[in-house]
Parts: C-alpha cells; sequence; structure tokens
C-alpha cells in the first residue's frame, strides 16, 4: 500500500561547505494530491531543499525519499528514472531561447518518447491551451513576456504528465494580473492532473491562497510553523504572525546582529 | 608564519583540483560520443554552425598569410635565384605549420569563445539545470555534439587555410612577381609528400581541434553563473586554448618531423 505522502524529508542536513550549514536536522512530509507551499525568507534553504527534492544536491546525513524509493544523485540512471516523474518550473522559466515557444514544450516529449509528430503537435497545443497560451505557439522566445515565459515554462513542465510539480518561486516579479493566473493555474492543474505540488516562494497571500498546506521556514531550515493556510493566518505566535502579516521587526529583527550604538558612534549615554 | 605554506598548499590543492574536474569532463565527454552519434543530426547542425562560424575569418587570413609568406620569401630567395624554390617553402610552412596553428588560434578565438559563452549562458540562464531535471543528459545532448563538431570542423578549416594560402601565394608569386608557373606547382607535386607532410599537418589541426573544443566546452560549463563569469570563462578559452596549441605544437613537430 501507497504512503500518503509522495515525498518524505527525513532528518536531512545539508550546507554546500563544512562552515555552513544551510538545512539542519530537517522533517518534512508532502501529501499526495495536495499543493504544498514552502514559504520562507531569502536565504533560509527553500531552493536547496528542492535542489535535494531534485537530487541535484545530496544531503550530508539524512535522506530524502520520492515515492518510497531514497532520492540519490550520485546514481544517475535511477536519478534519471524518477526525473522523469518529476516536472519543474524554475524561477525565470529556464526556457530554451534558440527554440519556439512550441519546439520548448516540445522538448521534452522528443528527447524521452517516439510518438509521432500529429500527435506531439497535438499534446503541445493541449499543455499549451492549459496554460491559455495555444494561440502564441509559433512565437519565439524573446518576443514573450515574463509572465508569459512562466506559463511556458509551465507548459513545458507537464508535458510528460508528472507525478510531483516543483514550483521555484513561480510569482516572483510578475505583475499582480501575472501572479493572479499563475496562483490559479497551479491549482487548476494540481487539482485536473492530480499531481502533487510543491511551491516554494516568499508570496504569503498567493500561497496561503492555494495551498492545502503551508510549512513556514527560517534560516538554517528551522520550522517556524506548519498546517493548513487558515491555522497558520490565525496564529498567535509571534513570530508565524510575523511572517505571515509581512511585520518588518518582531522576532525576525529588523537589524542585522552589530556592535552597540554606543561603541560604533564612539558616544556615552546611547543604548542599543 | 604558517601562512604563506598554507596559502602555497591550497593554491596547489586547487589547482590539482581544477586539473582532476578536467579530466573527468573530458572523460565524460568522450564517454558521451557514442549517444551523440547516434543522433547524428545534432552533430551535423554542430559542425554546420562551428565550421560556417569560422570560415569566413580562416578564408581571409589564410589568404593574406598566403600572400604575405610568397612576398617575404621572394625578396629573400630572389637575391640567391633560387625563386623557383618559392611553391615549396610556401607549400611546406603552410601545411605543415602556419595552417594548423593559426587556424586553430583563429579557430580558438572565433568558435572556441561563441561555444563557450553559448554554455556558460546557458548554465547562467539555468537551461542547463533545466535538461537536467528533464533526465536529459547534457553531456550527450549539448556538450558532446558540439564537440564532435569543433573535431570535424578544424582539420577541414586548416585544409582549407592551407588551400586558400597556396592559392593566395600563387597571385602574389606567379600573377604579380612573375615566378614560373610551372615551377611553381612542380616542385610542390615532386617534393611534398602527401602522408609525410599533409598528413601530419591534418593530425595535427585535429589535435589542436580536440584542444581548443574541449577547452572552450569545459569553460562553459564550469563557468561562474553570472555575466563576470561569462566574460572570463571566455577569456580563460583563449588564453588557454592558444598556448596549449603552441605547446602541443612543438611536441608534435618533434615527433612527426624528426629525420633521427
Amino acid at each position: 500500500m501507497k504512503s500518503d505522502s509522495l515525498i518524505e524529508v527525513d532528518r536531512v542536513t545539508f550546507g554546500y561547505d563544512a562552515s555552513r550549514t544551510i538545512l539542519n536536522d530537517l522533517s518534512l512530509r508532502f501529501g499526495r494530491g495536495k499543493v504544498t507551499s514552502i514559504l520562507g525568507g531569502s536565504g533560509c534553504g527553500k531552493t536547496t531543499l528542492l535542489r535535494l527534492i531534485g537530487g541535484s544536491n545530496v544531503p550530508n546525513s539524512g535522506e530524502v525519499r520520492f515515492d518510497g524509493e531514497r532520492v540519490d544523485g550520485r546514481d544517475r540512471e535511477k536519478m534519471f528514472r524518477m526525473r522523469r516523474r518529476m516536472g519543474m518550473l524554475f524561477q525565470f522559466g529556464a526556457l530554451f531561447t534558440d527554440l519556439s515557444v512550441f519546439e520548448n514544450v516540445a522538448f521534452p516529449l522528443r528527447e524521452h518518447t517516439d510518438l509521432p509528430e500529429a500527435m506531439i503537435r497535438d499534446i503541445v497545443l493541449m499543455k499549451l491551451n492549459a496554460v491559455g497560451l495555444r494561440g502564441a505557439a509559433q512565437l519565439r522566445i524573446s518576443e514573450v513576456s515574463g509572465g508569459m515565459a512562466r506559463r511556458i515554462a509551465l507548459a513545458r513542465a507537464i508535458a510528460l504528465d508528472p507525478e510531483l510539480i516543483m514550483y521555484d518561486e513561480p510569482f516572483a516579479g510578475l505583475d499582480l494580473i501575472s501572479m493572479g493566473v499563475a496562483a490559479n493555474l497551479i491549482r487548476t492543474l494540481n487539482d485536473v492532473t492530480g499531481a502533487t505540488s510543491l511551491v516554494i516562494s516568499h508570496d504569503v497571500p498567493e500561497c496561503m491562497a492555494i495551498s492545502d498546506y503551508v510549512v513556514l521556514l527560517a534560516p538554517g531550515g528551522r520550522i517556524v510553523a506548519q498546517g493548513v493556510p487558515k491555522d497558520l493566518m490565525e496564529s498567535s505566535d509571534p513570530e508565524t504572525r510575523q511572517f505571515v502579516r509581512g511585520e518588518p521587526d518582531g522576532p525576525v529583527k529588523f537589524h542585522y546582529p552589530a556592535p552597540s550604538l554606543a561603541d560604533d558612534f564612539d558616544v556615552k549615554g546611547v543604548s542599543a | 608564519m604558517n601562512n604563506p605554506v598554507t596559502a602555497v598548499g591550497a593554491s596547489t590543492l586547487r589547482m590539482l583540483q581544477a586539473f582532476g574536474r578536467a579530466g573527468y569532463f573530458f572523460a565524460d565527454l568522450l564517454r558521451a560520443i557514442p549517444a551523440s552519434l547516434r543522433r547524428f543530426g545534432l552533430v551535423v547542425t554542430q559542425i554546420h554552425a562551428i565550421g560556417n562560424l569560422s570560415l569566413l575569418i580562416i578564408l581571409a587570413s589564410g589568404m593574406a598569410v598566403g600572400f604575405v609568406l610568397a612576398l617575404q620569401m621572394y625578396y629573400a630567395l630572389v637575391t640567391y635565384g633560387a625563386t623557383e624554390s618559392l611553391g615549396l617553402i610556401v607549400n611546406l610552412s603552410l601545411v605543415r605549420e602556419l595552417g594548423p596553428v593559426v587556424a586553430a588560434l583563429l579557430f580558438a578565438g572565433r568558435a572556441g569563445t561563441s561555444l563557450t559563452a553559448e554554455i556558460g549562458l546557458m548554465k547562467a540562464g539555468e537551461q542547463i539545470a533545466a535538461m537536467e531535471m528533464m533526465a536529459i543528459d547534457t553531456k550527450s545532448r549539448v556538450l558532446a555534439p558540439r564537440f564532435i563538431g569543433g573535431m570535424v570542423s578544424m582539420p577541414l578549416l586548416a585544409i582549407l587555410f592551407s588551400a586558400v594560402g597556396i592559392l593566395g601565394a600563387y597571385v602574389v608569386a606567379v600573377l604579380l612577381l612573375g615566378v614560373d608557373s610551372g615551377n611553381f606547382w612542380s616542385i610542390m607535386q615532386s617534393r611534398v609528400d602527401v602522408w609525410r607532410d599533409v598528413g601530419n599537418g591534418i593530425v595535427k589541426s585535429f589535435v589542436f581541434g580536440v584542444i581548443c573544443t574541449a577547452v572552450a566546452l569545459y569553460q562553459g560549463y564550469e563557468t561562474e553563473a553570472t555575466p563576470e563569469g561569462v566574460a572570463y570563462a571566455t577569456t580563460r578559452t583563449v588564453v588557454i586554448s592558444s598556448l596549449s596549441v603552441l605547446a602541443m605544437d612543438f611536441v608534435l613537430t618533434a615527433l612527426m618531423f624528426s629525420t633521427a
């Protein structure tokens, strides 16, 4: 019997070098068929977590499991088998600039299948239609806006109908309309395809609106809070409140740790 | 007290690690060749792109070198009444040395930098990472076709360089300076050996093609994903390729043309 969790992060510690630990003893579960958002400020290890799940990085200790199977970036063949069941939307789309919109979406189909050209055309147009860009199929990448590029990348990410779709900062740099479109697409695609979605972001309102489950991450990979969006929004915990309301000062300090003002400016009788 | 020792140790270690990484990269590249050859269309596209990129500069430079070489040789030989040897000297200079070496230096500057910038920008734009996440082996899909393209194009470009250079020398020596046309061609036919001279020149240019393309791809693949990183990587491509070609030329010349 399959576990309720598609991804299990089990006591993972990771640092790019010995002196700097990015994630420390982190354990998380991501439910099948759910949209889970991981929210946190810059540098708290969100993207690193995504790279660990995708097998681009290998944990220093602990393990990540995808559908019960250990994710091990060192075993390239096994990793590639797993990645065929994953789709990833990169922060700025990572589209191939020498290919048209159509060819970008067709790319994974051409690489991994022997489908006839007519069927590839139909699948590509269906995927583009799902993100509202069927009419843009013949455009070049240099001709599309940032929001459109993100949607094209999404169409490419779902071209092979993956079980897991990972979104790295899907709302970064988008205007309000594009942001709303992107958020709506993530939710709709998840419900229609039955995939599991994992959203890495620092945009609280959008993520709260579309997620089934939310994890708040602090630097070092410390979990501040996790739960359904409603519970987090109503939380009385000061750190959770500061994060979901975007307050500039609180348990997370506005000032970077520094010597006292009196010491730095060489004045007496001034505190802080 | 320990600092200078630590610094020397650290830089030595970094250098050895860089050599190690380059070695692994080259081995991976070679391993990826069979998979790339199975998708021959990708290779043909790259041969066309890389060869075509460099064609104009190679032909123009070959012609210019031929002009100058003929002129210099004529001035030197006319004093001894030996202008009938001009065709031979021009031919040997071009097919043995100038063709492979100058074509490789031009190739490094034109196609090499282009390859480094292309791969570096693909990395900076996360296109390489995106392919890896799509379970596509970037070494056989992106790098190996370019590597084969460079290896195949380089000897062809060197042959064209020499051929155009000889034609340039013919124009200057025969048409402008009045050297006998029959002498110009017949001494080449009788004294230039196809295998020893032309063949070794082609082997040289093949080796230079391997060096220039591998260096360009490695620099692009290992570049720091920033605009400055790509700029440094393209510069390193030209410097490392050029020095490696010159050093390897000495070694190959010593091996190929020693009379012992």
